[in-house]
């Protein structure tokens, strides 16, 4: 058997799911509370995976790496999370969401996971209402929806421009309420450090405990990583400070393959960098894309400021380029353009390396006053960083990492390679390809905990023989003595730099080589200095304190050691995928207009790594993507 | 915001809090950075001085912070005297030393409160806040079991202000912020939220009534009106809820059945 099998349904596409779930074994309630699940991760894959089935009946114990579960990242997505209620009268469908989400990811992703995605999505609404969550309503007190990052119905629901807060508010009540109920054992301020693999299946996790310095070992019949993405390997990303792919990674380096590391999205509406100081980007909701007008300066190094440059001597490229999306193309197109100016010296602000986003004719057309309605609270967060006011002068805006399409290779079932090992939300590869769209992140994290999850993990549960293992194993001895000698060794170099140093090189590495643009020379100097890097670290890196204490330059330098690995992996997969496709653009592979040209014929499937040892390189396995219903075809936004 | 102008690179004379642990005694330490820039996020000041730390051996300050674009609540701190700093409605990571103007001298604190004991320098342990919402601040509704999402119509109006409740961000500011270290503008936040929604009335008595019981036993103090919350809530939850949840608290105490917990459901 192919060590690659998606166990993904065959029949009619629509009754894929219905019929797989029927197909699934069942555990009688009654037994549920015999089964100990772990979940590693708090935000909305994790908070909904370990309520819904504590809800059910089972065993769970949760741990997160923030001091609380409500400060999982997941809490600060803004835009919204689609689904197929089609509420607007407007021709959306469950087909439809399927049909644009597998076109949006530019076909690299499975079919028959994505029609599941927009099967479960109006469920997810239901839910996440009945919890409280407080979305935006329209006068007559029903939910209101809106057109998002260029979609052509409104299928997008919001809270605000904290739609990402408020769902994962309510998946943290539901946690919280089965903790109050003693279902769920909560251990905040932990940090997995390695998965337990027994007789080749997943029987538990080593953990710190980041304010005693303790290690903890977890039992259990299953474990599931809800760790987020790994988009911190760019250092500047939009991602919180303690998103990390050390989980993910440790479960690589005991079997679990990783697909598809080279699919990054690069949200094209940020803040941009303002020096070196700069220690994270913010994003700004694509919304502000529905009413802002991209632009900059039609001749090259034009630094007069924006209100004294006449429209004829703007550019609006992105309605120049793409007359029927114009500036709501989607995201890699609208970033990668971006870029593109700013490399022809177009670009504006101290750096250069920015675009304008126009409120003025907005303004103009609808008041100030409902501009503000809209975007206020952005508005705001960008005065507050920039000290400009968007009201009077364009923002200036760049792109910046924000999602990580690739993850750990799962099966239908969300189960990795290594049985009893599931992935979900963000750390997975599974549903948006190449690309995602945007509002999609939200809906596929709680779709994988609410709805996915707590079905197929039954065909684990109860369709293996799962034999008694305590944290006495010699498995999880094994595990802790390394994660310890790790952390020890790492403490023991006494170098000069700090792992935050070493960190900021990583990521401009990665940023500059293995970005918005790769190509196979530039992939091949990354590899390089990712390496020279890595020893760098190991002979130079400089962590004060101990181990058996609070210590976050510890924890840190934990993880920069495990991007170091990663990133190299990254940087392979990029080099080895010899097409542009979604987020993925090599500059090799591109049509005479320059966009992006995918290889349908030799790259049709999903790249899975397996981790061959700290000297190898890693064997790649490939998983064919077939497409029954929706035939590739070239993404056109023109 | 009126930026007064800097040129690059300010002085800036820093007092920080240092305490190895929730036992030990703590003590000012006071730094002194030479060129801050004005766009500087508050927290990224705290990085390059912590990098400087790290470089001569010293131990670098402990502070909590994530998300750093003022969502996730994890960051903290009292400076000079007020919970998130000068600004209104800002949380410290995206208080920026714009504000700030060359040779000035801050004071930099964690929250302090009895149920927030300091974990280390400026990291406080706020889990109270976790245990109250478990005792209530929930709609018992299990996955799967939800009705159509548009079968309950919800005035527009009521949205909205659910919405303005909802938007707390579980800091602690309010606790820090109050010399009572009273926690009741989180709880009202939370009352005030599922209060205002159809969805959240069938537990209306009990939540009310569990919720203030969980935080009165975390041992967090009353409310006597100084509204020092809703100045330093970095979401502007009103301080009206804090009468609302008042309310909402008589009326359950008069008319439910003796209180239950919320959380003894199966």
């Amino acid at each position: 058997m192919s060590r690659l099998d998606s166990k993904a349904p065959s029949g009619p596409m629509a009754e894929r799911w219905t019929r797989h779930k029927f197909d699934l074994k069942l555990i009688n309630p009654a037994n549920r509370r015999k089964f100990h699940l772990i979940v590693v991760g708090t935000g909305l894959a994790g908070s909904s995976a370990a309520a819904s089935l504590a809800e059910m009946g089972y065993r769970v114990t949760a741990l997160c790496i923030q001091d609380s579960p409500r400060r999982a990242h997941s809490i600060a997505a803004q835009g919204g999370i689609n689904a197929a209620k089609n509420y607007p009268n407007d021709g959306d469908s469950v087909h439809r969401l399927f049909y644009d989400t597998v076109k949006g990811g530019d076909f690299r992703a499975r079919e028959s996971n994505v029609h599941r995605l927009a099967e479960v999505s109006t469920r997810i609404i239901d839910h996440c209402v009945a919890q409280g969550v407080p979305f935006a309503r329209e006068y007559g007190g029903l939910l209101a929806n809106r057109s998002f990052g260029g979609a052509q119905v409104s299928r997008t629901f919001y809270a605000r421009g904290q739609t990402g807060q408020q769902l994962l508010l309510g998946a943290y009540s539901a946690l919280e309420r089965q903790v109050g109920a003693g279902r769920v054992k909560l251990l905040a301020r932990r940090e997995m450090l390695d998965l337990v693999v027994v007789d080749g299946v997943a029987r538990g996790i080593v953990a710190r405990n980041l304010v005693t310095g303790e290690y903890e070992r977890h039992a259990g019949d299953a474990v599931l990583l809800c760790t987020g993405g790994y988009g911190n390997v760019f250092y500047l990303s939009t991602n919180a400070k303690a998103c990390n792919v050390t989980a993910s990674w440790r479960a690589h380096k005991r079997g679990a393959f990783f697909a598809n590391p080279c699919f990054t999205q690069i949200h094209p509406t940020c803040i941009p960098v303002s020096g070196e100081h700069q220690s994270k980007l913010t994003l700004m909701s694509e919304s502000l894309r529905n009413d802002g007008r991209v632009w900059v300066p039609l001749k090259s190094g034009d630094k007069r400021a924006p209100g004294e440059i006449p429209d004829s001597e703007r550019d609006y490229y992105l309605e120049r380029k793409y007359p029927s999306f114009g500036n709501l193309v989607p995201r890699d197109v609208a970033s990668r353009s971006a870029k593109e100016q700013c490399d022809a010296k177009k670009g504006v602000g101290e750096s250069g390396m920015a675009v304008y986003l126009d409120f003025r004719d907005a303004i103009a057309r609808d008041s100030e006053d409902a501009v503000r309605a809209r975007y206020g609270n952005l508005f705001q967060m960008y005065e507050r960083i920039t000290g400009e006011n968007p009201y009077k002068v364009p923002m200036r805006i760049y792109p910046a990492v924000h999602y990580t399409m690739g993850g750990l290779w799962v099966d239908y079932n969300l189960e990795s390679t290594i049985p009893g090992l599931f992935v979900l939300g963000e750390a997975n590869f599974s549903d948006h390809g190449a690309n995602r769209l945007g509002a999609s992140a939200l809906m596929q994290g709680l779709a994988d905990g609410y709805f996915v999850v707590p079905a197929t993990i039954a065909a684990h549960l109860a369709g293996r023989k799962l034999g008694p293992v305590t944290t006495d194993h010699a498995a999880f001895a094994e595990a802790e003595s390394s994660a310890k000698e790790r952390i020890t060794k790492i403490l023991g170099v006494q170098g000069k730099r700090s792992a935050d140093s070493i960190h900021r090189e990583l990521g401009l590495v990665m940023w500059n080589q293995c970005g918005m643009a790769r190509d196979r020379a530039g992939l091949g100097q990354a590899l390089e200095k990712i390496r020279a890097l890595r020893s760098e670290f190991w002979e130079n890196v400089r962590v004060p304190g101990d181990s058996k204490d609070f210590n976050q330059t510890l924890e840190h330098a934990g993880r920069v050691a495990d991007f170091l690995e990663f990133a190299e992996l990254l940087a392979l997969d990029a080099q080895q995928r010899e097409e542009s496709c979604g987020g993925h653009f090599r500059t090799e592979h591109q049509t005479p207009d320059g966009e992006a040209q995918r290889d349908d014929e030799k790259f049709a499937h999903v790249s899975a790594f397996e981790y061959q040892g700290q000297a190898q390189a890693p064997k790649l396995h490939q998983e064919p993507l077939t497409f029954e219903i929706v035939h590739p075809s070239t993404r056109s936004y023109k | 915001m009126n930026a007064p102008t800097h040129q690059k690179g300010m002085r800036i004379t820093l007092r920080v809090w240092r305490q190895s642990g929730p036992q030990a005694a703590g003590a000012f330490e006071t730094h002194v950075l030479e060129s801050v820039s004005p766009d500087m996020s508050f927290l990224e000041m705290l990085d390059v001085l912590n990098e400087s730390l790290v470089g001569t051996g010293k131990s670098p300050i402990s502070f909590d912070h994530d998300c750093r674009e003022g969502i996730c609540g994890a960051c903290s701190l009292v400076i000079d005297g007020q919970a998130h700093g000068p600004d209104a409605e800002t949380t410290t990571c995206q208080l920026h030393m714009r504000r700030y103007r060359e040779g000035a001298t801050i004071t930099v604190e964690p929250f302090r409160a009895n149920a927030f004991p300091v974990v280390r320098d400026l990291v406080v342990d706020r889990s109270a806040f976790d245990r109250i919402i478990a005792a209530g601040g929930f709609v018992s509704v299990n996955t799967g079991s939800a009705p159509e999402a548009n079968g309950l119509p919800v005035p527009k109006p009521a949205a909205d202000e659910a919405m303005d409740n909802a938007a707390c961000i579980g800091c602690g500011a309010c606790v820090a912020a109050c010399p009572n270290a009273s926690a009741m503008l989180f709880v009202a936040a939370k009352v005030s939220h599922l209060k205002l929604l159809p969805q959240g009335a069938p537990e209306r008595e009990s939540r009310v009534l569990a919720m203030v019981d969980a935080m009165d036993r975390e041992g967090f103090g009353n409310c006597t009106n100084h509204y020092e919350c809703g100045a330093a809530c970095p979401k502007g939850i009103p301080v009206a809820s804090i009468a609302r949840m008042n309310r909402e608290f008589l009326r359950a105490s008069l008319t439910s059945t003796p209180p239950r917990a919320a959380n003894s459901d199966a």
